[in-house]
């Protein structure tokens, strides 16, 4: 007389928001309408509900943030003692947390991913990383730049969908914090949170032009990082156009940082802890719908392990819950838009073509937005776009080792070098193979982690 | 699936998976070996995957469904020095009918008392279908020559106990004797005739969620019909990450011998909230076929109480005061 626990719908309210219809773009501390570009609407990627419309900035409203930007910069604050730029600092940090439930909501309404990630993960981070930069402003004659660093000026930022709101933390933070005053365009998909923290910078009375959001598609950031009175351009999104910016920047006194993509091997030893690795497995490569360049994308699995792993892991990836994002107990939301999902598609017809074996997760998908099931390729050679392209979808890629040496010399075998995942209870091996794996973070027995405190990246 | 190349257990029927079982305890070393092939556990993955499970809401009619599953899983239980047959027997009457008022609350799994007492419990509860089960072997220490663990557990069965929860020698399990502890619960399920045998790991002892999981194949190869986490008499009691270690072991071991084992965590389970954290462990972790009292008990007394006025809200919208339910 087993019983079947179905959980039954528990959607998190939205009466907490406060949606405008049409929203401008956010420059010298207020919303005002674009002066060349047009309005776009942006969607819940879940429904393909129409959510709000957004300002398209142009040539000329980009140049007036910039200008509102350099305004405060000059005027205001890198006038201000370091301690006072804290205190605003602080003082956002502490609204982002009084609104985290608001926030939370926004963002997996805009983004499509699960409200248990936006509520326990990126909401959670946004406030920790405005926290721990607060905490940097006044001392950052010990942060490793020498006596008085100074600021450099304006910063260009540019971010991406998959965490719309902790890659603004990521690029705001430590900008206003060592006395920086930003223009910082948010993806064209994503556009909402980053237009609530202008409103909580109004809240904060954060000085006019420190923050300036300004919201459009390619044409908008390529006009704000091609602009000539930006000092420092920042950038999170794909290699592709990360060499755009490098090109367009090259020859100028542009300091520029780019973060871009990813497919990092995940790699488990017959000696690893099998349940937990199981679980990495998944947050690696499934967390956020697999919209994270340090995914883990590529599971390397050693050999004699392989049927183990690979039993296990079907086996939980058939308790995951895919759906509405905004119930509270969904694993699986929804793919950011009709174009990424046309590239996974596109990039798993490929995976098919080349002779991968394609499970998918059984479950049903809604009628209406953008879905693709969890899904793993066996049988996957080094030599398939598969394990060498980013897909940035929930789509992993199974290979096989015999020796750690063969481990390392797959795992490096690829452009790309965020990260990396070793899962053994060995230790010395842990350290062998985190001084051969060409990756910024290799995460021992876990995957992946976040925290102001480290320096890993997504 | 966790066999690894030291357990050679790929049978299927019982008898041949305990010829298995008893290949791989037949030398001190043997069995050494085979524990420690197991895979470890990491203790932040399985720590932090249970606090996910936890972040699961339940609302509505699962609730309603969980909260009544709940009950009919609970081994009602008094283990005190001061129990008397008047005590036993009020609690009996709990355990059948929970809430005087509503016929429609089911019964509870079983009344879980001390040997003594047994005889009082099988009286109450006659043919209601509420079982007996009795703590033995020196519970809750377990120190003990064997032959008195023997004779305590003989008292309990003699006496009509349908279910026996036997505590393992931690000492022996600690100081790594392995084949003491093996022979020991053989030994004790020998004397459980029909009875089936619950026993308690003290996991809040074994520390280790690698020795959980050791303990728990070790109890599960021996013959133990369900595993259990703890005395109640020692803090920690039960946990979520230590009980998620425990349905991944019953998992596993039927995956390897095709014989199911129930798991029963107890002690520090007070809440219709916790209970129901632990229903989605065991529904996410190994599924259905374990969300059965057969094979999932809780070892609580307080919890019964708190279900019924999560219940009484859900039937009414209103929460009524502690005073409008059965102490015991």
């Amino acid at each position: 007389m087993a019983t079947t626990f179905d959980y039954a719908p528990a959607p998190e309210s939205r009466a907490i928001l406060d949606l405008k219809p049409s929203y401008g773009l956010f420059i010298g501390g207020e919303f005002i309408d674009p002066l060349d570009g047009g309005h776009f609407k942006t969607v819940s990627p879940a429904t393909e509900e129409v959510l709000a419309e957004v300002a398209e900035a142009g040539a000329q409203d980009v140049d007036r943030a910039v200008v509102a930007a350099r305004r405060a910069y000059d005027k205001v604050w890198s006038k201000l003692p370091a301690r006072e730029r804290g205190k605003y600092l602080y003082r956002i940090a502490r609204i982002l947390q009084e609104r985290a439930r608001e926030l939370a909501v926004l963002e997996s309404l805009d983004n499509g991913k699960p409200i248990r990630e936006s509520r326990d993960v990126d909401i959670p981070l946004v406030a920790a990383y405005f926290f721990y930069y607060a905490g940097w402003a006044d001392k950052l004659d010990h942060a490793g730049f020498g006596l008085d660093p100074k600021p450099l000026g304006v910063a260009g930022q540019v971010i991406p969908w998959n965490f719309p709101l902790l890659m603004l933390a990521w690029k705001i933070a430590p900008a206003l914090a060592t006395g920086n005053t930003v223009v910082l365009k948010p993806a064209e998909t994503t556009p909402l949170t980053a237009l609530l923290f202008a409103e909580i910078c109004q809240q904060a009375d954060l000085p006019p032009g420190v923050v300036n959001i300004i919201t459009g598609a390619g044409d908008t950031g390529r006009a704000l990082v091609e602009h000539g009175d930006v000092n420092k351009v920042a950038f999170t999104g794909s290699t592709e156009v990360g060499k755009m910016i490098a090109r367009s920047t090259a020859g100028t006194d542009k300091k520029v940082t780019l973060e871009l993509g990813g497919k990092a091997a995940n790699i488990v030893f017959e000696d690893a802890p099998v349940d937990q690795a199981v679980e990495g497995i998944v947050n690696g490569i499934f967390f956020n719908q697999g919209h994270v360049c340090c995914a883990g994308s590529r599971l390397l699995v050693q050999e004699s392990a392989y049927d183990q792993v690979l039993d296990g892991l079907k086996r939980r990836l058939s308790t995951l819950r895919l759906g509405d994002p905004l119930d509270k107990n969904t694993d699986i939301g929804a793919i950011n838009s009709a174009e990424q999902l046309a590239r996974i598609r596109e990039l798993a017809g490929v995976g098919e073509s080349e002779g991968a074996a394609r499970w998918s997760m059984q479950c049903e998908l809604p009628d209406k937005g953008f879905w693709f099931p969890p899904t793993i390729f066996t049988g996957v050679t080094q030599a398939h776009r598969i394990a060498r392209e980013e897909i940035f979808g929930p789509v992993l890629s199974v290979l096989t080792f015999r020796t750690p040496q063969e481990a390392v010399e797959k795992a490096n075998n690829t452009p790309y070098g965020l990260s990396a995942g070793v899962w053994t209870e060995k230790g010395s091996r842990i350290l062998w193979m985190a001084g051969r794996l060409r990756a910024g973070v290799v995460w021992a027995n876990t995957f992946p982690r976040f925290g102001p405190a480290s320096p890993s990246r997504t | 699936m966790t066999t690894t190349a030291s357990a050679p257990i790929e049978t299927r029927s019982d008898s041949e998976s305990l010829a298995g079982a008893h290949d791989i305890a037949s030398t001190e070393a043997s069995l050494r070996r085979f524990l420690h092939g197991l895979p470890g556990v990491d203790q932040v993955g399985a720590e932090a995957r249970a606090a996910t499970l936890a972040t699961r809401s339940i609302k509505t009619t699962s609730k309603a469904m969980a909260i009544d599953l709940a009950i009919s899983m609970i081994d009602l239980t008094t283990l005190e020095g001061q129990d008397t047959p008047g005590k036993v027997r009020a609690l009996c009457a709990k355990a059948m009918r929970p809430d005087p008022s509503d016929p429609t609350v089911p019964s509870v799994a079983a009344i879980c008392v001390y040997p003594d007492m047994v005889a009082v419990a099988k009286e109450s509860l006659g043919t209601s279908g509420v079982r007996v089960a009795s703590v033995a072997t020196a519970f809750p220490s377990g120190r003990a020559a064997m032959d008195v663990k023997l004779a305590d557990v003989g008292a309990a069965v003699r006496d009509g106990a349908d279910e026996i929860d036997m505590v393992i020698d931690r000492g022996a399990f600690l100081s790594g004797r392995y084949k003491e502890v093996f022979d020991e619960i053989v030994a004790v399920k020998a004397a459980c005739g029909a009875a089936h045998l619950k026993v308690i790991l003290e996991t809040g002892e074994l520390v280790t969620y690698d020795n959980v999981r050791r303990a728990s194949w070790l109890a599960m190869l021996a013959g133990g019909d369900f595993i259990k986490t703890s005395t109640g008499k020692v803090a920690p009691a039960a946990t979520l990450p230590v009980t998620l270690v425990m349905l991944e072991a019953v998992r596993d071991f039927r995956d390897a011998t095709g014989r199911q084992v129930g798991v029963k965590p107890a002690g520090g389970i007070r809440t219709s909230k916790d209970a129901i954290k632990y229903l989605v462990l065991v529904n996410e972790t190994v599924g259905e076929d374990w969300l059965d009292p057969d094979w999932f008990r809780f070892g609580a007394s307080s919890l019964l109480n708190d279900l019924l006025m999560q219940r009484y809200k859900m039937a009414t919208g209103r929460y009524a005061g502690p005073d409008y339910f059965t102490l015991d």
